[in-house]
């Protein structure tokens, strides 16, 4: 492969008429390769290609993600309310005593319901976390609730190697999630009651959210209406938007 | 210092070169120079959508309270190029186009590595105070470059090793943040998520004063330097500007 090192006038007249034929053929391609991605047909709002590789990332990500692998804990003190992003799904009143979320099985049956005080009853767990935005921010919050693995061991005996996704939605339905099932048996995924020690207000989520550090915030839903256990992931409200439905961090 | 200011010393009269001697050497070779084009469509792109993904939330700017002196990008630029409220797309592009920048960068550092180019684009101990009056050369505030010891000049082997590292450092922080909790030994090297973060960012602005740098020192390093990145071979003699 050793090139020659030094040419005469008429090697290099041939060499740079070869080297500027093979590097406008390479600028073609390089332009008609970045022409198709961007012209590939959009798969839920992106190029289908780029669709493709999130799909990628995602299995590479996926297979490497390790239950017992725990997102950095910060100390207390450095805890904050959290700034307030979206209120799609919850932006009209509810009737906070008469809440109750509904979990459902695969194939939309009705499994059982749960009122805040059930899920109070589950044992606590606080963690204080860094909560990441996907626009790109961050900040150091703490939460308060129940481990989603410990909702799970209540419907074990109907919870079979089948169940692949976990489907949540707002009691107006205006917002959903799909999340993998390895992240909802993470430790560090909770069903959170609790902001700093007080109960959520409305725009954090009253009166049960999803929160979890091992996800961006578009993943982590406020004001659970319906939880569902499902074979295939389910429709995701910022994945049907463009976005990458695994933004695992 | 004196030798910096000796007098130039006229160049002299090249005699056209017999049939027999070289009428160019080789500069790049063929490696360097495909990784080379490669890289800038690619990292063009890195920029491109990792400035959407910043347009979503534009928080690095100097200023007191409400008072904003300085703004990275203003509004215009952002418009022009198209960055406003693409964030998915941004991110899209940004995590496909990221292996391909990062395979060709790990496949550019062993290539370099193994032929022994490296040798050529470290700089040494006098590249500091070389590349400085190569500065003023370029500025046409001195009059003779120093010398070349190599292919480079020390300016050049100072702006490319750089340039090299910051090359590996967009991919790592890149991936600190990519993965804080997965890879979170690399979060953790870089001083946290916001802190990675910072260190990317401040990367991709180097990227782009390079960017301009970069042409700058090509233009003035002249036509034949830059036709040597496209045929490997730089013509000598001749009358050839070495500068
Ligand atoms: C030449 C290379 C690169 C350039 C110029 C670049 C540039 C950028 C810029 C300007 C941002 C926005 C920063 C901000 O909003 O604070 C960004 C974000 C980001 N980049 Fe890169 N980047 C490069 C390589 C990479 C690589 C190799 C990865 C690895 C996968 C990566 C992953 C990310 C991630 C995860 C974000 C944040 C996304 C979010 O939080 O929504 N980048 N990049």
């Amino acid at each position: 492969m050793a090139e020659r090192r030094d040419l005469s006038r008429d090697q290099y007249r041939r060499r740079s008429r070869r080297s500027f034929l093979t590097g406008g053929a390479a600028v073609a391609a390089g332009f008609m390769g970045w022409r198709g991605v961007q012209g590939s047909p959009a798969d839920r709002r992106i190029p289908g290609v780029l669709r493709d590789v999130h799909g990628i990332n995602e299995s590479i990500w996926s297979s490497l993600f390790r239950e017992d692998h725990l997102a950095k804990e910060f100390a207390r003190e450095d805890a904050s309310i959290l700034r307030i992003n979206g209120r799609i799904g919850i932006d009209n009143e509810i009737d906070l005593d008469r809440w109750q979320v509904t979990v459902q099985g695969p194939d939309g049956e009705e499994w059982g319901t749960h009122t805040l005080a059930d899920i109070r009853a589950l044992p606590r767990h606080e963690m204080t976390i860094e909560h990441k935005c996907i626009e790109g921010w961050a900040q150091v919050t703490n939460w308060g609730g129940a481990r989603f693995s410990d909702v799970i061991d209540l419907y074990a005996d109907r919870i079979g190697d089948d169940i692949t996704d976990v489907g949540m939605e707002t009691p107006d339905r205006r917002y959903y999630v799909s999340m993998d099932m390895a992240t909802m048996r993470h430790p560090q995924t909770l069903l959170a009651y609790d902001m700093l020690d007080q109960p959520l207000d409305d725009a954090h989520g009253a009166p049960l959210r999803l929160a979890t550090p091992l996800k961006y915030g578009i993943k982590q839903l406020k004001r659970i209406g319906v939880i569902q256990f499902r074979r295939e992931p389910g429709r995701d409200y910022w994945g049907d938007r463009g976005y990458d439905d695994y933004v695992g961090l | 210092m004196t030798a910096i200011l000796e007098p130039h010393e006229a160049a002299p009269e090249l005699a056209p070169s017999p049939a027999d001697e070289p009428y160019a050497v080789l500069k790049h070779r063929r490696g360097t120079r495909w990784m080379h084009w490669i890289n800038f469509p690619l990292l063009t792109i890195m920029m491109w959508s990792g400035l959407r993904i910043y347009w979503a939330e534009d928080i690095y700017a100097f200023g007191i309270l409400d008072w904003e002196w300085f703004k990275f990008f203003p509004d215009w630029f952002n418009e022009k190029l198209g960055l406003e409220r693409k964030l998915a797309r941004g991110l899209a592009f940004h995590f496909s186009f990221a292996w391909l920048f990062a395979i060709n960068g790990i496949a550019f550092g062993i290539y370099t590595l193994v032929t022994g180019e490296w040798r050529e684009l470290v700089p040494d101990r006098r590249a500091l105070k070389d590349s400085f009056g190569v500065l003023l050369h370029d500025l046409h505030l001195r009059k003779e470059a120093p010398a070349h010891r190599g292919r480079y000049n020390a300016a050049q082997r100072m702006t490319y090793s750089l340039i090299i590292l910051l090359g590996g450092l967009a991919l790592l922080t890149g991936f600190a943040i990519f993965k804080p909790t997965q890879l979170g030994f690399l979060t953790a090297m870089f001083g946290g998520y916001t802190m990675a973060r910072r260190i990317h960012f401040a990367v991709t602005i180097i990227f782009m004063l390079f960017f301009v740098v970069h042409l700058l020192q090509v233009a003035r390093a002249g036509g034949r330097n830059f036709l040597s990145m496209i045929t490997g071979y730089e013509v000598v003699g001749g009358g050839a500007d070495r500068g």
